[in-house]
């Protein structure tokens, strides 16, 4: 749907691990790792969105909390602009931050309690420009007439909010510094379905007027077949497929992800009788036990011996789709080695649609 | 549209968070008047040594265990000294001994325990060290202290400066345990919010997130330890100088008048009592004042 020929991605996140570790006994000593994030690469376009979804405990959140830095990854690169994320130095660190931005869940959260709006928008101006207080209030009131906030409610604090209004506040802080990127980290989830359209929207319309890249993160599958241009997978800490929109949606290629398709209702009830779900048994493996071979083999209905054994990996099997699974080896066999590596990968991404 | 709006609605820019703190507090009754009665006594003390200006220590033998008279309003004891004036002048020692003390425990503990819950590195040491204050024995620690300390401070600061720093210090490096607890317990919920993750976002270095999200959020219980540390701070001092660790014995404080009129209470009760109310008056309307500062402090009671 968008010609990535002459895009250049933004934002490029190789082998990305982010392991929790386990201590136990009384000499706290190191007896293994929750693999929250195990080896997740991928790419992201200027004016993109890329949406992740997966259920929850997947390593979603974690994964756009790693890019940020706002924990230290155990392994992997993330390059955003041309700039290395995970190699630098607090303070280099620091001047790249107006750059990426996040808006969180939690609006109640996210906002602390003793500022005022004026505060919290103004907070990022603060740390990293030099603006008169005259021209930080301008800036101030500009943000809040972006995501439609009165200019009044300036001197309000957080809980004389709705979750609709406390979120804009959010995205209005996110916005302060001009960012280029920003990891949405399921903005819509705590809201109601008419506010989650409201934001949706005002992220789309300040996404088209200020041309940002957006990490989409959600499980909410009908919100990002809305709003994102790609959309990848998630399960179990690692990318089990990424695909444009449209054509995971139509034809979702990995079992887990025909699996959480067939679970979204249609909204035409001819379509929905025929829908026809595919119910898994059993739980997520624990992500400190993940199960030998593919992470999906325990719940998969369509498990092969091979699955078991042998990790699989994310390969393309089609012009910019990206699958996980055995069961595409053999169309996968001709186009990319059984060891290709994520790296390799990376490079044909680029091709895109 | 902004130009119509922002002429028919004026706009109020934001205004010192400090104003509505105030319209806040004057709306708490209790605090109101516990304000008076400590604005009551400060005057009290520190004008009407200029008023009433007979010496606190001046000894008249003759008018010995007077009650009350206008010559002596509270009467004199059992060196026929005004009490009147003791009381003024003891006073002053009193509420700035309470009032430094807690400050320097409060800073001290609201420090540790800060450091402690927020870096993580630090935790161990710092609430070990905590620890060991807490098991130390506290009388025998201030008797040390106080042998130690009094001669080389009285010397260079004069004998009541140096003993008023010597029990200050004292009082506060030996209360400060309990509030770097509570602070730290605050301090590790508090870390934990997503308000303190978007910060980190943005890039807020720690000094300022410490200054700028955890500390206001930790400030309840900290004005709550702070109103029960003057307390606790006037009763210690008043304990020190009972057990003659404290200031000089001709030298009025609350505690001394309260525990020099000790043996005779029953002869003579007014004397108990003054002291007594003086003290209970202080901290009772210093605890409402905390208490009022505190929901003034905190927005979402503000304006209910």
């Amino acid at each position: 749907m968008f010609d990535t020929a002459g895009v250049k991605p933004l934002i490029e996140v190789k082998g990305l691990k982010m392991y929790f570790p386990i201590t136990a006994g009384v000499f706290r000593s190191h007896v293994g790792d929750v693999k929250a994030v195990d080896d997740v690469s991928f790419t992201i376009f200027e004016g993109e969105t890329l949406g992740l979804v997966g259920e929850s405990g997947c390593g979603k959140s974690t994964c756009g909390r790693a890019i940020l830095r706002l924990y230290e990854p155990t392994a992997g690169s993330v390059v955003i602009d041309g700039q290395d994320v995970l190699g630098a130095d607090q303070g280099l660190l620091r001047r790249m931050r107006p750059k990426m931005q996040m808006v969180f869940q939690d609006p109640q959260a996210s906002l602390n309690p003793r500022m005022t709006v004026a505060a919290i928008i103004g907070e990022p101006l603060d740390e990293h420009t030099t603006l008169s207080k005259a021209e930080k209030l301008a800036r101030i009131y500009e943000l809040m007439d972006q995501v439609g906030l009165n200019r009044d409610f300036a001197n309000r604090y957080p809980h004389e909010f709705s979750g609709g209004q406390r979120q804009r506040i959010g995205i209005a802080r996110a916005l302060a510094l001009n960012p280029k990127f920003i990891v949405c980290d399921e903005p819509i989830a705590a809201l109601d379905v008419s506010i989650q359209a409201q934001v949706v929207n005002l992220l789309e319309e300040l996404q088209d007027r200020l041309g940002l890249t957006y990490l989409f993160i959600s499980h909410d599958l009908s919100m990002v077949r809305h709003i994102a241009d790609r959309v990848a997978v998630m399960y179990l800490g690692q990318i089990i497929e990424l695909s444009p929109r449209d054509a995971i949606y139509a034809e979702p290629l990995h079992p887990y992800t025909q699996a959480l398709l067939s679970a979204v209702p249609e909204p035409d009830p001819e379509a929905e009788k025929t829908r026809r779900r595919i119910i898994l048994t059993g739980d997520v493996p624990s992500p400190a036990n993940p199960p030998k071979g593919c992470n999906f083999c325990t719940r998969c209905p369509k498990v092969m011996d091979i699955c078991r054994v042998e990790e699989p990996r994310l390969t393309e099997i089609r012009p910019g789709r990206f699958v996980s699974c055995h069961l595409y080896d053999e169309t996968a066999g001709a186009t990319a080695a059984p060891g290709a590596t994520p790296s390799n990968n990376n490079t044909a991404i680029q091709q895109g649609e | 549209m902004t130009d119509t709006s922002s002429t028919a609605v004026k706009i109020r820019p934001p205004r010192s968070q400090w104003w509505d703190v105030w319209d806040q507090f004057k709306t708490h009754k209790g605090a109101l008047i516990g304000l008076t009665i400590f604005v009551i006594i400060l005057a009290a003390i520190f004008i009407g040594p200029l008023i009433w200006d007979m010496a606190p220590t001046y000894v008249d033998l003759r008018a010995r265990n007077k009650g009350f008279s206008l010559a002596h309003p509270f009467g004199t004891d059992q060196l026929g000294r005004d009490i009147l004036a003791r009381m003024l002048a003891g006073g002053k020692v009193s509420i700035a001994v309470g009032l430094t003390a807690m400050g320097l425990s409060i800073v001290l503990g609201t420090f540790i325990g800060v450091l402690a819950g927020y870096f993580k590195r630090l935790e161990g040491p710092l609430m070990r060290l905590t620890d060991l204050f807490l098991a130390l024995p506290l009388l025998p620690l201030l008797l040390l202290m106080v042998t130690l300390f009094r001669d080389p401070l009285s010397k260079s600061f004069g004998p009541e400066g140096g003993i008023f720093l010597l029990i200050v210090t004292a009082i506060g490096a030996t209360s400060w345990m309990q509030t770097a607890r509570i602070v730290r317990g605050e301090v590790l919920a508090i870390k934990e919010r997503e308000f303190v993750l978007a910060a980190r976002s943005i890039g807020t270095p720690a000094h300022r997130m410490v200054m700028r999200h955890v500390l206001p959020n930790v400030l309840s219980p900290i004005m709550v330890s702070a109103t029960l540390g003057i307390a606790s701070a006037i009763i210690t001092e008043s304990a020190l100088s009972f057990l003659g660790l404290g200031f000089p014995p001709d030298f009025p404080t609350w505690g001394r008048l309260l525990f020099d009129a000790v043996d005779q209470m029953q002869l003579y009760p007014a004397r108990v009592i003054l002291p007594g109310l003086a003290i209970s008056l202080t901290v009772l309307s210093v605890n409402y004042i905390g208490d009022g500062l505190r929901d003034a402090l905190d927005p979402r009671i503000r304006g209910r």
